[in-house]
């Protein structure tokens, strides 16, 4: 199973023909994360050792589900009905409806507040393993919420989170001095990183060390060009 | 009542390691010595309240018991979306503790004022909502909350009853009348107690207006007239008395605290008199409206 077999989901998805995997700005940062860096397994979808993905942009998650579906977390057949009365997949992902699917999200800058809770219980539970990865997309930095979450887990050293924030120049205001820089200052570590470079993205995401969260900032092409 | 909850909340993390408590600097200095001990189950993250209901809700989702607690206008009026989705929406619960009910913080400002935090919990599916009349009431209703894992409101006050009852989860009467059946939520016990001393009414107490003790208000309510009265938004129960109550001719009376911002500090006493929830405003607006 490489990348490539994720494209005849993602067509399932959207029933687009025209649009190139690299449409989706998430795609190659999610298969990296599923293929060759999260401890899960959809046969141990409770498993409290397994490591948490906790997709904070909810919307736009067609490539969420395809690469779930390419995983094994769901029926291939769901993704033939995107957002139906009937269907458990919707255009904001439902944790309720969709197996290995962590938090419901749609809303922006709520996936890091849940994600350094998430960290924080496994913590107390003495569960020291998994790691918690948090994906958020560069205009959903524009939530403050997002940078309530920053400065705490930068201040008290949350090492077991990992940030993921796919950067396709997308923030009406921009970001300068670039975003990294708003999770280093709080002391963070911070790589950026080709967001299609999925050896890049794999180290980037290995990057990670004792006494700091870590956040890859993954740039993609520029939305809309 | 704040001591109540944190001499109990502090014995609840001591006794049982399910139980977490998330704090925004609000009460920190009361939970010191639990933060020393429990430093991974005593969190602080500071003045922010979003991250406070965040981490709740992340603190649920791995089968913690979460209690975040602050200012009622903080902890929900400005943290609204987070509740709404990082708890329930999520399939878990937390209990949420607040301090400052309605204007128990009068003499600091609207800016600390939230009358309106039950109705905005009251949006929300699935929550109980606690609003004990004395200090004595709080220990019990935290302790079996911490128990189970569904979505609790707990709202303490600086205004109480004489006396705690124990078994206000349902309607309780107090006193026996037949004109009518004034339902007194919390400490409004007290001077509902005192307005409706000679006045040919039951008065019936609760600490629990959700769920609201419907079955009750039914045996009770034989007269048709139900007047209630809460320490928060006047008619925060209205529509859950109409609907129990929608097969029968009734007459309902809603007081509480009214929409004015009013813009002026003075005490809570002064508060109840300016939104007509002191005795002597009660035992008017009730003679005026009885039959």
């Amino acid at each position: 199973m490489t990348l490539m077999d994720v494209e005849p989901l993602l067509r399932r998805l959207t029933g687009d023909e025209k649009h190139a995997p690299s449409a989706f700005s998430t795609l190659d940062v999610l298969w990296v994360l599923y293929d060759r860096v999260l401890r899960v397994d959809p046969r141990r979808l409770d498993d409290p050792d397994r490591d948490r993905f906790l997709l904070s942009k909810g919307h736009g998650p067609a490539a969420y589900y395809a690469v779930l579906a390419a995983k094994g977390f769901l029926p291939h057949d769901w993704l033939d009905d995107l957002g139906g009365a009937d269907s458990p997949l919707g255009h904001h992902p439902d944790r309720l409806r969709v197996p290995g699917v962590e938090i419901s999200s749609g809303s922006l800058g709520h996936g890091l507040g849940l994600g350094v809770g998430t960290a924080l219980g496994l913590r107390a539970q003495g569960r020291l393993e998994p790691r918690v990865y948090v994906l958020l997309g560069d205009a959903e930095l524009d939530e403050g919420s997002n940078h309530e979450a920053i400065a705490y887990a930068g201040a008290t050293g949350l090492d077991s989170v990992t940030a993921v924030v796919i950067d396709n120049r997308s923030a009406s205001h921009g970001w300068p001095g670039g975003i990294a820089s708003r999770f280093a200052v709080h002391g963070w570590t911070a790589v950026t990183v080709d967001g299609r470079d999925h050896d890049a993205v794999e180290a980037g995401l290995r990057k990670a060390t004792e006494g700091a969260p870590h956040v890859v900032v993954a740039v993609v092409e520029t939305k809309g060009s | 009542m704040r001591q109540a909850f944190i001499d109990t909340a502090t014995a609840l993390i001591d006794a049982d390691p399910r139980t977490a408590l998330v704090l925004a600097d609000i009460s920190a200095a009361a939970f010191e010595r639990a933060a020393l001990k429990h430093p991974d189950r005593v969190l602080n993250v500071g003045i922010r309240e979003q991250l406070m209901i965040g981490v709740a809700g992340g603190l649920a989702l791995t089968g913690l018991r979460p209690i975040a607690h602050s200012y009622a206008t903080f902890l929900v009026d400005r943290a609204y979306e987070q509740i709404k989705l990082d708890l329930a929406h999520q399939g878990t619960g937390a209990i949420l503790v607040s301090v400052g009910a309605s204007y128990d913080g009068s003499s600091e400002g609207y800016t600390h004022m939230s009358p309106m935090d039950v109705q905005l919990i009251d949006t929300l599916p699935g929550w109980t909502i606690h609003v004990p009349g004395h200090p004595g009431e709080v220990a019990p209703l935290l302790t079996a909350a911490a128990a189970h894992d569904d979505p609790v409101y707990l709202r303490l006050s600086t205004q109480t009853n004489d006396i705690a009852y124990a078994d206000a989860s349902s309607l309780r009467p107090v006193r026996h009348g037949t004109k009518a059946l004034v339902v007194a939520v919390g400490p409004m016990l007290a001077p509902v107690l005192e307005a409706t001393k000679d006045l040919d009414v039951t008065v019936a107490y609760t600490h629990t207006p959700r769920p609201f003790d419907t079955t009750g208000l039914r045996e009770l309510a034989t007269s048709g007239n139900v007047a209630l009265v809460e320490p928060y938004l006047a008619g925060t129960s209205a529509h859950v008395i109409s609907e129990a109550l929608a097969d029968r001719p009734h007459r309902l009376l809603s007081l509480g605290v009214t929409r004015r911002d009013l813009h002026a500090y003075g005490t809570p006493a002064d508060h109840a008199r300016w939104h007509g929830l002191d005795p002597a405003t009660l035992r008017a607006s009730l003679t005026l409206w009885l039959p």
